[in-house]
């Protein structure tokens, strides 16, 4: 999963820096995300895991970083999974 | 919760709005006229402690919530809007630093002194070259030991040089990115000033927002603990849109006013007929609530919210806040424009009891404060993955 994000954030994410060089906790907004750059993001990572986020995960903090998008995308699957 | 019952118990507030709000009105035309800063208005704020009302007790202020606030720029938006634009703008400045200063010994101080001198905030968030993206800095803070420094290229600063003090962001050091940014305050004596553009616009002309090259130097406590991003997303967002549309209210209120005082004036001498303007006076009294429950419903979902920095820095919350923004600039100048069908030549012509002109021209200025396009272009991409509030009581 965390190679599948690097790989939607080396295409979507515009960032000024290389995605290789972030680490998983590394502040995405800090590294130079846009708000819209992070909007492709999401619906990068919707149509590459196949889930839609729910409106309460639209914020900022799930975006933060790879580790967050990690754990984002792990509680909406887990959800999925038990729905 | 009702709407009413988040204004706090100090009758006070309004009355002493009021008081300035006639001393604003005296001056109005002449500010408009010359182009100058509202010093009469500015003199009356600081006489009866308005800019310091936001602050806690706990800092000596008075805990004034936005609604509060609100209701004050729409008490003086009816008098002056280049005055309630400058009280607007000073305290969405004064949000950031009761929202985002606690937690520093030097802001909080800073937030006594705010109370204590009535200081006058002002903001320098844009630059040139940024493309009018305030997110974005070009310039970078150098911390250098226990000093900062800054340069800015401000395109920039509504009533600088009449300001105690500037809060203004940067780049956080000279290897970051555009976008990471913090804000940091600069005391009058810590800066300098070179005015590089004008302020000789159609409305709006008392704000004096001139473009300035800043220089600063302060102590590097003085830089705000939280990242730029932040105070943005979570304060300066929302009492941006919600305290300019209390002013843009304010100017919409006062064209109804005078509209609806010529239409009596027609009534009377017309003995019992309707006047033919009076069906304009009904749209525009009917726009005119429809922009008055837009904000009040933005200022009680700003409430609802505060307490919760995630609900803050939703795309939900976003897009709530930027609709307040885009239906009061957009609705306001329909509502002037029908005054004006009402009041005819007399509200065309200057320097009648219907004068509508200054109105006119002042409220221009929204649909273009943050324009309204580049709003719009931000909703249409959030929209994108959020999905819009379609519950009547959610």
């Amino acid at each position: 999963m965390n190679e599948t994000i690097r790989a939607i954030l080396r295409k979507l994410a515009n960032l000024p820096v290389a995605v290789e060089d972030l680490t998983d906790d590394a502040d995405l907004y800090a590294a130079g995300l846009s708000s819209f750059a992070s909007v492709q993001v999401m619906l990068g990572i919707e149509e590459s895991f196949d889930i839609e986020f729910p409106d309460n995960l639209l914020n900022r903090k799930s975006f933060a970083s790879i580790q967050a998008i990690e754990a984002t995308v792990r509680q909406i699957v887990k959800a999925n999974e038990a729905a | 919760m009702s709407v009413v019952a988040l204004a706090s118990e100090t009758p006070s507030l309004i009355d002493r709005a009021q008081r300035v709000a006639a001393i604003a009105a005296r001056h109005a035309d002449e500010v408009d006229r010359e182009g100058r800063f509202p010093y009469e208005a500015v003199a009356a704020m600081k006489t009866e402690a308005l800019l310091g009302i936001q602050v806690p007790p706990s800092h000596g202020g008075e805990g004034a919530s936005l609604l509060d606030i609100a209701n004050i720029c729409a008490t003086l938006g009816q008098a002056c809007a280049a005055s309630a634009m400058v009280f607007a703008m000073h305290h969405i400045k004064a949000s950031s630093l009761v929202e985002h200063g606690e937690e520093s010994a030097w802001h909080s101080g800073f937030m006594r002194d705010t109370v204590k001198h009535q200081y006058l905030l002002a903001s320098a968030t844009t630059e040139g070259g940024i493309g009018g993206n305030l997110r974005n800095s070009i310039c970078a803070i150098e911390i250098d030991g226990p000093i900062c420094r800054l340069t800015k290229d401000a395109t920039v600063i509504s009533y600088a040089t009449e300001a105690d003090a500037i809060l203004i962001t940067s780049r956080a050091n000279k290897d970051a990115a555009p976008g990471d940014q913090v804000m940091t305050a600069f005391l009058r004596h810590q800066y300098t000033l070179e005015k590089t553009n004008d302020w000789d616009t159609l409305g709006m002309r008392g704000t004096c927002s001139e473009g300035f090259l800043f220089k600063g130097e302060a102590p590097a406590e003085q830089i705000f603990p939280k990242p730029f991003a932040e105070i943005a997303a979570q304060s300066m967002l929302a009492t941006s849109h919600l305290l300019w549309s209390g002013v843009w209210y304010g100017i919409a209120a006062d064209a109804v006013a005078r509209a609806q005082s010529f239409v009596r004036a027609a009534a009377r001498k017309a003995q019992g007929q309707v006047p033919p303007g009076a069906s304009h006076l009904a749209e525009a009294v009917n726009l005119l609530q429809l922009v008055k429950s837009n904000l009040l419903t933005g200022l009680k979902t700003y409430e609802d919210a505060r307490a919760n920095p995630d609900k803050l820095s939703s795309m939900a919350f976003a897009i709530a806040m930027n609709n307040v923004k885009i239906a009061s600039s957009e609705t306001i100048l329909e509502i002037i424009h029908r005054a004006l069908m009402v009041c005819g030549i007399l509200g065309y012509k200057n320097g009648t009891p219907y004068s509508l002109g200054r109105h006119l021209r002042d409220a221009h200025s929204a649909r273009l404060m943050i324009s309204n396009d580049r709003i719009l272009g931000n909703t249409a991409t959030m929209l994108l993955v959020q999905k819009p509030d379609l519950s009547l009581l959610g």
